[in-house]
């Protein structure tokens, strides 16, 4: 798979962003540049702190950059006002977080249905719970199903409107071994069958051997880019 | 139904404590509300019915004997459309089974069976037949108080000869849908009625054939009343007119209106005070469910849910409890309006008087509740509009705490950590328990508001007619009594000490203002009847000048030593400049004073005695009772205790109705508030006090981080609901002051007290409610979730 053959997704030029957090001020990016191609599976890998979860944000349109440009496809997202950042996370972007974000009052299903009332064309929410195994959980609340199902679920939320773009942010963070490699095969799979293209970040670095590329960050700015050549299962990780 | 909606009801669900707290103070708003103004259209309804159908009269005047030839003269003033005259007699009855006389006014119905104003609505029996003699209609509440029923007899002492009159009809009239004798404050049902009798029988009763004293007018549109008025009294002014008033100073009018008046005050204050305190408590709650859902929030917007999507939401919320509160409260106000218009009944006596529902008034308290719920909550609903989503990604960073002044001033060993963490919270968010200290506050306020009434009420009892008025017997004469009249009274048997008044209508000016007075010429140095300052002190009578009471002084806008210029209305109708020498305090009625010797020799006549106050034996009071009913001249007889008792059971009856409402209605504001606050507090802080009971605090000492806060709110809103209560009863007082009666701002200790312990009632009811919650902390759960 070489970048030259396929749509370039994202394209970021001098990203740097500064934010205040509390009494702190944390300069979470200083001049990232970096490309992701269509239906490319990419891991953002860097400790805690290191900007990868700002990096993300700020893909997912969710977080504005303090200098710099992002363009997803043609459209600068830099130059996209608060409607327009809506609009293009409400038709391209599939979120999944650490920490799930599922509402607590609605159940599986109707979490995902919430999100696919709102998106321009769906799958329908049974068909998701069926790609991320759990369509017998269908009607559980999310206090009922242990971390990795909520995640799981929050996979099917992700890509139950059909995203171009699918962003992890710490998928497994929250997960033992087992329960996190059965959503890291999740993702996989929907990167494999679905094409969509994907970015997960993670501090863990073995979970870097699933990806096509591996972009590792330190300290607000990109350290290495690598080529994975011979991709592993999301079954063989280990951690 | 779409998922953010099935989200709201759950949310709802699970919020149901706060929402059921928050949504019964509107509705007890909304209840105070609707049932205000149902019960205000209802009444004016009736009374604009009552008043339609039987002709009520605009103008009305007293004379003394008119001749019937002045008639046509009245018929042509301009804008009169018609002019009923007739004979109006005050006069003795002797009711089986009561020692102590009670007044009637004869009221005269003409040949044709109906007056041609102030028409008679038969309730019961039938109009009496004018050709027979001997016949009599009489109010329904004296009927009533009596158990008289047509075909009863009751005889009265018309013009010294007892008559047996025969009653063949119970009726009442728009002239006194509530009859307040001339010169009480309040209606006596048992010792005062109306009597409607043939012209024939009072014309030769009274030998009048061919004349009348009291002629109403009703004109054809209402703007032309003062003209009429003055056109009138010119008219009849030779022969005794009294000066003819409106319905403006029309007794039964004047009380309709005022509770009108007070109705529409208690529609306005009581939403302002409801809805204030639901508007608070609803920010703070849906602040609390926005911080708790930031997370939630953050992953709506991230898959693109919009700024509006969110906003619509969470007001939704909002309104949906609003909604449900505001319903609850139109039925509510529906039921209890209902009661009210009941409880009318027994007062306001109208053919018919039915609760008639407000619609527009159900649409207002939509319309109120809307406004005020989204104002209170718009700028934390905007703060969840405005979360930036990647900052709402990231865990809250902690609040910043600062120690508190207080513990800076106090040595460091002499808080403990609890209190400490107690203070800290109060000082950080210093509006917020600004508030909630507002919001408990005005629970007791209410309470205080709500049972002021009883201690004004039972002060001004206490002034009038123990302090001020220490007689047992008012008399009043026919005409004015001589000298030999009122020695034969004042030596009956059984008669302790007595003091005779004179009084006189008049007009007085002062500049371009005007009042229909009655001014009493009193004894110097009275013992029975005193008049007194507002500090209960007794005013010395001077030998020169007049006296004023404060509410008439306001009223012409006079102050002690300016010139006022006394148009006296009866007999040789002098005109006098007085000097105002002294103000004195009455809670009822615009009276005037001045030296009995002055005024007769401003009349020009020999000591005469208009009334008695006389001071009784208990023992001989029958006695006194029976002859003063034998005497020809004597008018009416009113009974202090008696009145002050059928006051007192009516008013403290329908007090202790309101009461009970506002003790509630106090508890559910107080309930309200601390409930939230102690119930976001635990919410707020759960983890904190997780952590503690997990380091070894214990139930107890984790408690007193969570309570020591609504503890020291409650201490502090106690005193400020103190002065709200005083603050507000003030404002009340003002918007309750008529010529009939003024409430004194009076505060009995025991109402605060009382207030004071329903709110901390409350207090510790809701704490309770919610310590239990701290008990039952999931010690591990809450650790392990991410806040």
């Amino acid at each position: 798979m070489s970048s030259a053959t396929k749509t370039t997704v994202f394209r970021t030029v001098d990203l740097t962003k500064t934010y205040q957090m509390g009494e702190v001020e944390v300069r979470a990016l200083r001049g990232v540049n970096l490309e992701l191609v269509e239906s490319e599976f990419v891991v953002l890998l860097g400790a805690s702190g290191s900007g990868k979860s700002t990096l993300l944000n700020i893909l997912g349109g969710l977080d504005t950059p303090t200098s710099g440009q992002v363009f997803y496809l043609d459209t600068d997202l830099t130059a996209s006002d608060d409607r327009e950042l809506t609009r293009y996370r409400r038709d391209h972007v599939g979120f999944v977080f650490q920490f799930y974000n599922l509402i607590p009052s609605l159940t599986a299903r109707e979490n995902i249905e919430l999100i696919t009332e709102i998106a321009v064309s769906p799958i329908d929410a049974m068909d998701a719970l069926e790609i991320v195994g759990l369509r017998e959980r269908a009607n559980h609340f999310p206090a009922q199903l242990s971390g990795g199902e909520q995640q799981r679920v929050a996979i099917a939320r992700a890509i139950a409107k059909n995203p171009q773009v699918l962003l992890c942010d710490e998928p497994t963070g929250a997960l033992d071994v087992h329960t996190g490699i059965v959503v890291l095969e999740a993702i996989a799979r929907i990167n494999r069958e679905l094409g969509t293209t994907t970015a997960v970040i993670t501090h863990n670095a073995s979970i870097a051997q699933m990806a096509d590329r591996v972009i590792a960050l330190s300290d607000g700015q990109i350290a290495s880019v690598e080529m994975n050549v011979s991709k592993v299962n999301a079954s063989e990780l280990q951690w | 139904m779409l998922k953010l909606d099935r989200k709201l009801l759950r949310d709802l669900v699970h919020l149901r404590g706060q929402a059921a707290a928050i949504g019964l103070v509107i509705a007890a708003g909304v209840a105070t509300f609707v049932m205000s103004m149902c019960a205000y259209k209802s009444l004016e309804a009736a009374r604009a019915r009552f008043y339609s159908e039987y002709l009520f009269a605009d103008v009305f005047s007293s004379t003394g004997r008119s001749p019937n030839a002045i008639i046509p003269r009245l018929k042509e003033i301009t804008g009169v459309a018609a002019v009923d005259t007739r004979l109006v007699y005050d006069v003795l009855l002797d009711v089986p089974g009561m020692s102590e006389p009670a007044t009637a006014r004869l009221i005269s119905i003409p040949d044709s069976g109906q007056s041609r104003l102030n028409q008679v609505y038969i309730a019961r029996g039938r109009m009496l037949d004018p050709l027979r003699t001997g016949e009599v209609v009489v109010s329904e509440v004296f009927a009533d108080a009596h158990g008289f029923v047509p075909g009863d007899h009751v005889r009265a002492i018309i013009n010294g000869k007892i008559q047996e009159l025969s009653i063949v009809g119970i009726a009442l009239s728009p002239e006194y849908v509530i009859q307040v004798q001339p010169g009480s404050i309040l209606p006596d049902d048992k010792r005062f009625g109306i009597f409607w009798v043939s012209e024939n029988d009072l014309e030769a009763a009274f030998d009048m054939a061919g004349a009348f004293n009291s002629a109403s007018l009703r004109l054809a549109y209402g703007n032309q009343v003062e003209e009429t008025v003055e056109v009138l009294d010119r008219l009849l002014k030779p022969f005794g007119s009294v000066g003819a008033y409106t319905r403006d100073e029309q007794i039964s009018h004047q009380y309709l209106s005022d509770e009108l008046t007070q109705l529409r005050g208690m529609a306005v204050l009581a939403p302002a005070i409801f809805l204030g305190v639901a508007a608070f408590l609803l920010n703070i709650a849906i602040s609390r469910i926005i911080t708790q859902q930031r997370e939630q929030i953050a992953a709506l917007k991230a898959f693109g849910y919009s700024n509006f999507e969110i906003g619509a939401h969470y007001f939704n919320l909002v309104l949906v409890i609003t909604m449900i509160g505001t319903v609850v409260g139109i039925l509510v106000g529906f039921v209890l309006g209902d009661s009210m218009v009941g409880a009318y009944a027994a007062f306001y006596k109208f053919p018919s008087l039915d609760f008639t529902p407000d619609w527009f008034a159900v649409a207002i308290a939509f319309l109120m509740t809307t406004v005020a719920s989204v104002v209170g909550t718009f700028f934390a609903v905007r703060s969840a509009v405005l979360l930036p989503p990647a900052e709402a990604m990231r865990p809250e960073p902690p609040p910043s705490y600062q120690p508190s002044l207080i513990e800076r001033l106090l040595p460091r060993k002499t808080l403990s950590p609890e209190v400490r963490m107690v203070v800290r919270n109060i000082t950080r968010r210093p509006v917020k328990a600004s508030f909630s200290v507002l919001g408990i506050s005005m629970a007791v306020a209410v309470m205080i508001l709500g049972n002021f009434s009883l201690d004004a009420m039972n002060y001004m009892m206490y002034f009038q007619f123990r302090l001020a008025q220490r007689q047992d017997l008012s008399v009043t004469f026919v005409e004015p009594a001589t000298e030999s009249v009122m020695y034969e009274v004042q030596n009956l048997d059984g008669v302790l000490a007595s003091e005779t008044i004179r009084s006189v209508p008049t007009r007085i000016r002062f500049q371009n203002r005007s009042r229909r007075v009655g001014v009493m010429g009193v004894e110097p140095d009275a013992k029975l009847f005193r008049l007194l300052d507002a500090d209960e002190n007794p005013v010395r009578v001077p030998d020169f000048g007049i006296m004023l009471n404060t509410k008439l002084a306001k009223l012409l806008g006079v102050r002690i030593g300016d010139l006022v210029i006394v148009e006296v209305l009866e007999d040789k109708r002098p005109t006098l400049t007085m000097k105002v020498a002294a103000l004195v305090e009455e809670y009822s009625g615009i009276n005037a004073y001045m030296n009995k010797n002055r005024l007769h020799e401003a009349l020009l006549e020999s000591k005469v005695a208009s009334g008695a106050f006389l001071k009784v034996d208990p023992n001989r009071i029958d006695t006194v009772f029976a002859e003063l009913e034998r005497r020809p001249g004597v008018g009416s007889v009113s009974i202090k205790d008696a009145a002050m008792k059928s006051f007192e059971k009516t008013v403290a009856e329908n007090l202790m109705v309101m009461r009970s409402f506002i003790i509630v209605f106090a508890g559910v504001i107080a309930i309200g508030v601390v409930y939230n606050t102690a119930r976001i507090s635990l919410s707020e802080r759960s983890r904190d006090l997780a952590t503690m009971r997990v380091v070894g605090f214990t139930n107890g000492e984790v408690s007193i981080v969570l309570l020591g806060e609504i503890a020291a709110f409650t201490i502090a809103a106690i005193p400020l609901g103190w002065l709200i209560g005083y603050v507000l009863a003030g404002a009340v007082t003002a918007g309750l002051d008529t010529d009939n009666y003024r409430i004194p701002l009076v505060i009995a200790r025991g109402t605060f007290v009382l207030a004071s312990l329903v709110v901390i009632a409350a207090t510790v009811m809701s704490a309770w409610v919610v310590q239990r919650r701290v008990t039952e902390l999931d010690l591990i759960g809450v650790l392990k979730t991410r806040e």
